[in-house]
């Protein structure tokens, strides 16, 4: 083994920055509707530490996903505030990675042109944007499909190339709204590992949104729990298991009281 | 690309299979018609044989009968669907992205629609006169239409989540415009083109039927009227299927380029 990658074992391209930290305060979210206002969020609190993950669990319509759009600076919450590093987010920030239940690609582009789109986007230069797709390539091992449509892509694919295009702008927090939840349960495990290697080399804090109690186990530190809607957190549950994590040898002393916990909180809130 | 191409069929023998039927419908059609001259013994000021008019084609457009009439055509065809079509990508995109912009206008354009354009011919003839001007407005008037509606329904059909994906990334207005809604929404703009293209020929022979020194439209008149060679007129009509079918066949090639590989 020489010096030099003793001295970085991490990849230097895919961790340029560290993790940011999150704070929600006390976010409520209410669409109005005839005959008066539809309350999706109720004064949510949580916080996520720099490199942190944390899963985001709830029954469907607890507004999970409304919560994720909130933080990305896509909806004006109602009440409350979003920060990232202490700068609150009022519109989309670049800091932020964003990854959809659907992968979202154009279908007109290849995988590459798509993974450059955010990019192509901020306005990068050419070479430097052809630099910045070869490491993406290399980071989520697309490159043999770099100038394949999606199309041609299978479902599994197409999140990973949704994945690297939302780690194209080396966000320091990356939101993730059910990413895996189209895919078959094995592709799914599949993506769920590559999902941790990756943000174990990337160092990027994490919030995913699931309603997978095994999968937020498997991913979180934490599994915050929301209630029936109007959503609020009702647990926030630490998830005391080492780091790196694999399906086959998960601490099943840790795994089913934490889980029978969440189950609990979860039948409670409903 | 690169997966799928290997799986696609593509050689000689297969485009001969997909040509055979195309080429043998066109002799049975050729053969139908020289049937019907033969058996109801039309004579040729009715009813032309094929050959004679395909000798009468090959003859017109060798000794420059059919040219400077064709380039004039030609010209108020293409004129006209540029124009046309670059104010129905305007005002389709317009009608799409505002409320307002379609309560006021689509009245508008409804009416014009309903309008035959043969009846607003002649007074197009009277406004601009019987140069290039009316007949390229006549063109634009009869291409406005479909390309404007088939712009108006691809951008309202844009994906909303890939909008979405457009705002989170902060692109602007004209960024979402270009590389969102103007590929997402080109196979159907392009499908309003087809028929957009072929109506513009329609439209330059009624525009220089109101009035005009040149043109296959005017070509048609004399041969038939001062001149009474059926067998030109017959073969100015062919020349005229024959160019919107260029047109048409252009329109598709475009397509396939822009829009075949996704």
């Amino acid at each position: 083994m020489n010096a030099e990658a003793i001295a970085s074992p991490v990849p230097s391209a895919a961790s340029p920055r560290t993790g940011g930290s999150l704070s929600i305060e006390g976010v409520g979210a209410a669409f109005p509707r005839p005959g008066g206002t539809l309350a999706v969020l109720d004064s949510v609190d949580l916080e996520v530490a720099p490199g942190e993950v944390v899963a985001l669990i709830g029954a469907n319509g607890s507004g999970k996903s409304t919560l994720l759009r909130v933080v990305a600076g896509l909806l004006a919450p109602t009440t409350g505030r979003v920060a990232l590093d202490g700068v609150a987010i009022t519109q989309p920030d670049p800091a932020i990675g964003l990854v959809f239940q659907e992968p979202r690609l154009l279908p007109w582009r290849s995988v590459a042109a798509n993974i450059e789109y955010p990019l192509q986007l901020a306005g990068w230069p050419r070479p430097r944007r052809a630099e910045r797709l070869a490491e993406l390539l290399d980071l989520i091992d697309l490159r043999e499909f770099a100038t394949a449509r999606p199309s041609q892509l299978s479902g599994g694919m197409r999140q990973r190339a949704a994945l690297a295009r939302a780690l194209a702008l080396q966000p320091r927090l990356l939101l993730l709204d059910e990413p895996f939840s189209a895919l078959d349960a094995l592709t799914r495990e599949r993506l769920n590992v590559e999902l941790l290697d990756l943000w174990q080399r990337t160092g990027t804090s994490a919030l995913v949104v699931t309603h997978s109690i095994p999968e937020a186990i498997f991913l979180a530190d934490r599994v915050a729990v929301l209630s029936a809607r109007p959503g609020r957190i009702v647990a926030d549950l630490p998830v005391n298991l080492p780091r790196p994590r694999r399906l086959d040898a998960l601490d099943e002393a840790v795994v089913s009281p934490l889980a029978r916990e969440i189950r609990r909180h979860l039948e409670a809130a409903a | 690309m690169t997966a799928a191409t290997g799986a696609q069929p593509r050689t000689g023998a297969v485009a001969a299979s997909r040509l055979l039927p195309v080429a043998a419908a066109l002799v049975i059609a050729i053969a139908l018609w020289k049937a019907i001259v033969v058996i109801g013994g039309y004579p040729v000021f009715i009813l032309p044989a094929p050959e004679t008019v395909a000798a009468r084609f090959v003859a017109a457009w060798t000794d420059g009968t059919i040219w400077p009439h064709f380039a004039a055509t030609a010209g108020e065809v293409v004129l006209g669907f540029a124009v046309g079509a670059l104010v129905a990508l305007v005002i389709g995109y317009a009608l799409a992205r505002s409320a307002l912009v379609e309560r006021v206008v689509s009245p508008y354009l409804v009416a014009a629609q309903a309008t035959p354009i043969l009846a607003l011919a002649p007074l197009l003839a009277l406004w601009f006169g019987t140069g290039l001007l009316g007949k390229v407005l006549i063109c634009a008037l009869i291409v406005f239409f479909p390309i404007a509606v088939s712009t108006m329904v691809g951008i309202r059909s844009v994906d909303a989540g890939l909008l979405e994906l457009g705002r989170s990334f902060r692109a602007t207005r004209r960024q979402i415009l270009i590389t969102l809604e103007v590929p997402a929404a080109l196979p159907s703009i392009l499908g309003g083109m087809r028929v957009g293209v072929t109506l513009a020929v329609v439209g330059a022979i009624v525009g220089e039927w109101a009035g005009a020194e040149r043109g296959l439209g005017v070509l048609i008149n004399v041969a038939r009227g001062s001149l009474f060679d059926i067998p030109l007129m017959f073969a100015t009509l062919l020349t005229v299927a024959l160019f919107g079918i260029v047109l048409y066949v252009l329109i598709v090639i475009v397509e396939r380029r822009l829009v075949g590989s996704r």
